[in-house]
């Protein structure tokens, strides 16, 4: 066992009747990372959430959290962590700056402290402005904001995200990921629950891939992608009748299986940048006419086809979490 | 020792939200003010004329102690929409992540009621006033009418936080209640002498406890016979909001979905 590790479960097992949400799963996060758990819907990760947050307790298993046991020392526990969960849990009938308040004093902050945490803290998510009127007149954006704003009350030092941005449009999401990068950047320890590879890829240190209740792959995003392979080339023909010349000239550069969709071929490619230039000149002299190429890096959708033998987003349409 | 000093202070703070949601919630107050008045008025003008109730000076007097304590029954459904609205919504998550008294989202939840139940109360007496009804009674009489009325609310304030957080949902909150409290008020003493009904109802409605505290509240507000109705309704009260309230913290400490 690591001796910073500020999350920290062991075969983690929870059942709902014959649903096996969790099936032995182990995570880790260190002080002061973020760690995402990836994965569609159903796949276990909110209950994996509710179990470290001691909303539910586990069949099987041990989690820390802080140092403290998620079933034993939850009481304890409870003032060390903060969590935002998919709903926007604010209560729409009280302003932002009441939600606010409210969620101090049940965290036990004075009276006067949770006045000045949620003035503080509304002026830090940009909800000034909004204090004072009903959060159900909030946009989806601002009752994300306010939700994370509530989690934060005590400056916890574990926080934990459950898809924090599902819903959001690009702008609010980019505002919010900067907010948690801010926390992890004051040495704040997240888990991060998210179905979008993109999110993971950015904010988390270090990647859990979990589906049917267990981590199928873990490591960094970097690990992950090395798992499907290196770079690709992507090349659009202007002739589908020069795709065999093409995939012969390219055969020497490449050492997988190339892809062939009418006009557009897709093969592994050796060498980096230089392979690049090496395959125009091979394309050339073999006389093929492109219409387009690129080099891309494998993406965590590449990663997660490969793992679980679907596409993320399909995968997410499979099942509703049970809890 | 400290921790009932927080659950006090949790309690407080939860009461005081839910105080603060009532001015902004029109709809509820509606449901809460115009639908007991117009209960009132169906059964005082189109019912009434043909239910004869012996040994009172008219239907009014009879109907709205039975009125009021159906009213304060039925109030409860708005808590057990809103604690499953509040699961819903994962408010009731929040909570339960957060350091505070475990009782404290019910027991908050249970005192405010009192405040929207003394408002019900001033409505219904204000309309059963324009009705003709009239207290015959005297000042602590009435006032401990009133303790045991806002007692019931409390007592049913704990079963409908047991219905909310069992069923989960608004709709079935409401089916629950319905078919718990729709027959058990209607099958008392509370709209017609029990003693017109058919065996078998008779008894049921006699010893329904619904007819034990509309009896209570008769003889405090209009002297009317009281027997052991008084105390019997406290001990109903006391019972329901032991039983309720044990079930109701037990069921949201284990809640798992």
């Amino acid at each position: 066992m690591s001796t910073d590790a500020v999350i920290e479960a062991r075969g983690l097992r929870r059942s709902f009747g014959d649903v096996h949400a969790l099936q032995g799963v182990d995570l880790v996060a260190p002080a002061g990372t973020v760690l995402g758990v990836l994965g569609p819907n159903g796949a276990g990760k909110t209950t994996a959430v509710r179990i470290l947050t001691t909303l539910l307790p586990p069949d099987g298993g041990s989690a820390t959290v802080a140092g403290l046991d998620v079933v034993k020392d939850a009481q304890a526990l409870r003032s060390k962590i903060g969590l935002a969960g998919q709903y926007a849990a604010v209560d729409e009938y009280l302003t932002g700056r009441e939600n606010l308040e409210m969620v101090g004093r049940l965290y036990h902050l004075s009276p006067s402290e949770s006045k000045a945490r949620a003035k503080e803290l509304l002026a830090e998510f940009s909800l000034t402005d909004a204090g004072n009127r009903v959060a159900g007149t909030y946009s989806g954006g601002m009752r994300r904001r306010l939700d994370l704003a509530a989690a934060l009350v005590v400056r916890p030092p574990v926080l934990f995200l459950d898809e924090p941005t599902t819903g959001l449009d690009p702008r609010s999401r980019n505002a919010l990921w900067q907010t948690i990068e801010e926390r992890v950047a004051d040495g704040t320890t997240v888990l991060l629950t998210t179905q979008y590879l993109e999110e993971a890829d950015r904010l988390a240190d270090r990647i859990a891939v979990i589906d049917h209740g267990q981590v199928i792959a873990e490591g960094t995003s970097d690990e992950l992608k090395s798992k499907v392979g290196g770079e690709r080339l992507d090349l659009v023909l202007e002739d589908p009748e020069q795709a065999q010349a093409a995939i012969e000239a390219l055969a020497p550069l490449s050492d997988g299986e190339p892809a062939l969709d009418g006009t557009s071929l897709s093969t592994p490619l050796r060498g980096g940048v230089g392979g690049v230039v090496a395959a125009v000149r091979r394309l050339d002299a073999a006389g093929v006419g492109v219409a387009d190429i690129a080099v891309r890096r494998p993406t965590l959708d590449d990663a997660f086809l490969t793992l679980t033998g679907r596409p993320a987003e399909d995968a997410a349409d499979d099942a509703e979490e049970p809890a | 020792m400290s921790s009932l000093r927080w659950t006090l202070s949790d309690t407080l703070v939860l009461a005081m939200r839910q105080l603060r949601r009532i001015p902004r919630q029109p709809d509820l107050l509606i449901g809460y003010t115009i639908q007991p008045v117009m209960f009132v008025l169906l059964f005082r003008y189109v019912f009434g004329g043909a239910i004869a109730t012996p040994g009172f000076t008219n239907y009014a007097n009879f109907l709205m102690p039975g009125i009021i304590v159906q009213s304060i029954a039925f109030g409860g459904f708005v808590t057990a929409l809103a604690i499953a609205d509040d699961m819903n919504k994962g408010l009731i998550d929040r909570f339960r992540s957060l350091p505070m008294s475990r009782i404290a989202v019910l027991s908050g939840r249970a005192f405010a009621d009192i405040a929207l139940n003394a408002l019900q109360l001033v409505v219904l007496i204000g309309i059963g006033l324009v009705v003709g009804f009239g207290f015959d009674s005297d000042v602590p009489r009435v006032a401990l009418g009133i303790v045991l009325l806002l007692g019931l609310g409390f007592a049913f304030s704990w079963v409908f936080c047991l219905i909310g957080l069992a069923s989960g949902s608004a709709e079935t909150s409401n089916a629950i209640g319905f078919t718990l409290i729709f027959p058990l008020t209607f099958a008392s003493g509370a709209f017609v002498p029990p003693s017109t009904m058919p065996d078998g109802l008779r008894q049921f409605a006699e010893a329904n406890p619904f007819t034990t505290l509309v009896d209570a509240t008769r003889h405090l507000f209009l002297g009317a016979p009281a027997n052991s109705d008084v105390w019997m309704s406290a001990v109903w009260i006391v019972a329901i909001t032991v039983v309720a309230s044990g079930l109701a913290l037990r069921r949201y400490r284990s809640l798992a979905g």
